[in-house]
């Protein structure tokens, strides 16, 4: 059995006149277990790959061995399907029985996987709303299943769909697997992809090359089959007349849960946050209420895990009025650091969008603010990606210049890995 | 067993409000018991109940959830030893409250009286120590064990003024040592916390009417004050503390009273303490007055007699409701409070219109 703990991060001291909480609550999980093992209801993995001609006969072969690694992570008892997508989706396995299914992964199952695999040949199109929708409708054919999640391979743009057409196939799917994305080479566009990952409460990253393309897939079936616990809600309680500014999970990225907001009652909000690990993850909430008087306490938030209707874990949020500058005016050094990674990301994304279009004035500005920013919080990995895009003058001041020639998958890395966050230095 | 504070029917204490009376029963913890030679300590809630919260909101009238909190409004809930009112007759209330800054309450009052105004009152206030482990069950254990034992006992000594100074001045020596047995009984080896090096341990004061007899005793820094509405207002406590060292030794009581040290006491009821004889003084109670007797939670932002006279008689004076006992003790409690409420704060009053002494004939 799983068990789950919620810490808070605060600075509960707020100045006469003060509305404005903000906490950091982290959320730890452990003795999760293996997917569907909990007795909860099944597991089920679909991957789906990438086949249009675009991928050529290389990535095709990368593409097979990734599909292989994957299916060889997946825990036997598995349903499992596999889809192979172009301007249409197929199903590569299990296929020809005219019905849509999945089939519960033994020695037999697996190696009939495999065979499907390897026939994937390079033709077609991409469309990738057609392979989110036949997921969604191959998942729907077991119903026992409590855990769905699916990989996604592609290398290039939506072409033979219209964006609205990969709206309404991804709103469609919200809510009825996970998912998470990866990009092989150039050709694909982040922005697109990460709309389809972030939906779906998955990750997206890019596949430099079509060799590293196999290691990626066993790591993220590996990390799916580790997910014990099926689903669980990170649940917002906060007093009446308050305001609930804002829900976000900033690490291990930074996600803008706020709009995901399901009711439980007037009160609370409950924010998906789909399947669990052995892992802890940040949450930043901030909460606006009504002023009281010096020396007043009150609880601002009550902030839970739920898995199903149980409440697994609790911090609370407080605010405590108070006339001590040395306490108000004090910033809790985990909110401080999770505000500038969360910016960090939005500098990053709005300054290659900017760069993208030509505007060069706003791209300097924007990834000078980045550079100074991952500098500020530490972000190494971010300070070493925004390098190879522009030329670091002064990180401190945010002094860049943007490179003449930038390699396009050193741009793409920087934009995918852009809302990964690194936690407080303790 | 509780009490309906207002008709003294026993009641449930989970009940909000009384079945025979239709009285509202919070806190029930401080209903208020009759002078009587049985008073029994069951009155004392277990320490398991200290933490008990009412089931409804004070601010909004919503639930409380089990985190202490109102599950509609967010309103810190007060536990039923955050703040307890005590009235036992008219003339004589008390309240006791957590104040702003300290997590729990650790002050605790009892009080005892007889319903004609001015003859016959008990008053004790216990300041627990706040480094010390289960200080706030030793000092409501040590509070309501003294009252007890002070409100049960009427010996008169031989009848004589002198011997029934002598008299009252044994009771509260006698009082002291149950408060003191009551504070050790909190630190035996099963309690939490006895094999640190922190043991329970709280203050002690005590203040006995018996008509126009006045007799205090306190160890510690708790105090009582004699606050006349015309003439000299006095101290009638000395404290046991550094500070008080200090001013006998010729620093200025406002200077003392917040040097580095000026909170440390040197004498305290506890398994450490080094000896827990009341320090007593008498009076006769002459002219019309308030008896106050308080923690530092309030003398802390008012020490001087005249000072605290001058504050009781303005804060008494808006309206004739403003000097009823409960509501002025309440009132000094909001004040310490907007003072900043740096400690928990005890205030106990007794309203006070000279009564002649008990005359020989009604004697026999």
């Amino acid at each position: 059995m799983a068990d789950f703990t919620a810490e808070v991060y605060q600075n509960e001291f707020l100045p006469d006149g003060g509305t404005d909480v903000h906490a950091i609550v982290t959320v730890a999980c452990t003795g999760a277990g293996a997917a569907g093992q909990a007795g909860e209801g099944d597991a089920g993995e679909i991957v789906i790959v990438d086949t249009s001609g675009s991928m050529g006969e290389v990535n095709i072969r990368a593409a097979q061995q990734a599909a292989v690694a994957a299916i060889d992570q997946i825990i036997d008892g598995t349903w499992f399907a596999v889809i192979a997508g172009s301007h249409e989706a197929r199903m590569a396995f299990p296929a020809g029985r005219g019905e849509l299914s999945m089939v519960q992964m033994d020695n037999a199952s697996r190696t009939a996987a495999k065979s499907a695999v390897s026939m994937f040949r390079a033709d077609g199109g991409t469309a990738m709303g057609t392979w989110l929708t036949l997921a969604a409708r191959v998942f729907s054919t077991v119903p026992s299943l409590a855990q769905k999640h699916a990989i996604l391979l592609t290398d290039g743009e939506n072409q033979h769909e219209t964006p609205e057409k990969l709206t309404e196939a991804i709103d469609n799917a919200k809510g009825r697997f996970q998912c998470d994305c990866r990009g092989v080479g150039s050709d694909w566009k982040v922005a697109e992809v990460r709309r389809i990952a972030q939906a779906l409460m998955g990750t997206v990253d890019i596949i430099p090359s079509g060799a590293e393309m196999a290691e990626t897939f066993e790591t993220l079936m590996r990390q799916s089959m580790s997910r014990g616990v099926a689903a669980a809600t990170l649940r917002v309680w906060a007093p009446q007349g308050a305001q609930v500014l804002f829900v976000r999970q900033v690490s291990p990225t930074v996600e803008d849960l706020t709009s995901r907001r399901q009711d439980v009652n007037a009160l609370t909000g409950a924010f998906p946050t789909g399947s669990w690990g052995d892992e802890s993850r940040d949450y930043h909430v901030a909460i606006r209420l009504a002023a009281k008087g010096i020396g007043q306490e009150q609880l601002a938030a009550r902030v839970q895990l739920a898995v199903g209707d149980n409440v697994v874990a609790q911090g609370l949020v407080k605010a405590m009025w108070s006339s001590d500058d040395t306490l108000t005016t004090q910033i809790n050094p985990e909110v401080a650091h999770y505000t500038g990674q969360t910016e960090l990301a939005d500098a990053i994304q709005e300054g290659l969008a900017a760069k993208a279009i030509g505007d060069d004035a706003t791209a300097t500005a924007k990834l000078g603010r980045a550079v100074q920013l991952a500098a500020a919080t530490g972000n190494d990995e971010a300070t070493a990606k925004l390098a190879k895009v522009v030329d670091i003058d002064d990180p401190n001041a945010g002094t860049v210049r943007l490179r003449r020639s930038v390699d396009k998958l050193d741009e793409m890395a920087l934009d995918t890995s852009s809302t990964k966050t690194t936690r407080v230095k303790k | 067993m509780t009490q309906c504070p207002t008709c003294h029917v026993a009641v449930g204490s989970s009940e909000q409000f009384c079945e025979a009376c239709g009285g509202e029963l919070r806190p029930t913890v401080a209903a208020a018991e009759a002078l009587s030679s049985e008073a029994s300590s069951q009155a004392i809630p277990a320490p398991d109940d200290l933490g008990a919260t009412a089931a409804t909101c004070q601010t909004c009238g919503g639930e409380v959830i089990s985190d202490g909190y109102c599950g509609t409004c967010g309103a810190r809930a007060p536990t039923l030893r955050d703040h307890f009112t005590e009235q036992p007759a008219a003339w004589v209330a008390a309240v006791c409250d957590r104040g702003i800054r300290h997590p729990r309450n650790e002050d605790a009052v009892a009080l005892a009286a007889d319903d004609e105004p001015g003859s016959r009152a008990v008053i004790v206030v216990c300041d627990g120590v706040s480094n010390s482990i289960d200080s706030d069950v030793a000092s409501l254990a040590a509070a309501r064990v003294a009252r007890d034992v002070l409100g049960s006992s009427r010996s008169r000594g031989m009848g004589t003024a002198s011997s029934l100074v002598a008299a009252v001045i044994a009771r509260i020596e006698a009082a002291t040592d149950a408060a003191s047995e009551a504070v050790l009984d909190v630190t035996q080896p099963t309690r939490s916390g006895a094999t640190t090096g922190n043991p329970a341990s709280c203050t002690f004061v005590a203040a006995v009417v018996e008509r126009d007899l006045l007799v205090v005793g306190s160890v510690g820094d708790s105090r009582a004050y004699w606050l006349p509405d015309a003439g000299t207002a006095v101290a009638l406590t000395v404290d046991d503390s550094f500070a008080q060292e200090q001013i006998a030794s010729g620093v200025p009581r406002a200077e003392a009273e917040t040097g580095p040290q000026s909170h440390g006491i040197t004498r305290w009821l506890g398994v450490d303490a080094p000896n827990h004889s009341p320090t007593t003084a008498t009076m006769t109670l002459a002219e019309p007055g308030w008896i106050l007797v308080c923690s530092d939670g309030l003398w802390n932002y008012c020490s001087e007699a005249q000072d605290l006279a001058t504050l009781v008689q303005k804060t008494s004076g808006s309206s004739p409701a403003a000097a009823e006992p409960l509501t002025l003790a309440g009132a000094l409690v909001d004040w310490a409070n907007a003072q900043g409420g740096q400690d928990n704060i005890s205030v106990a009053l007794a309203r006070i219109h000279p009564l002649a002494p008990r005359s020989t004939r009604e004697e026999a």
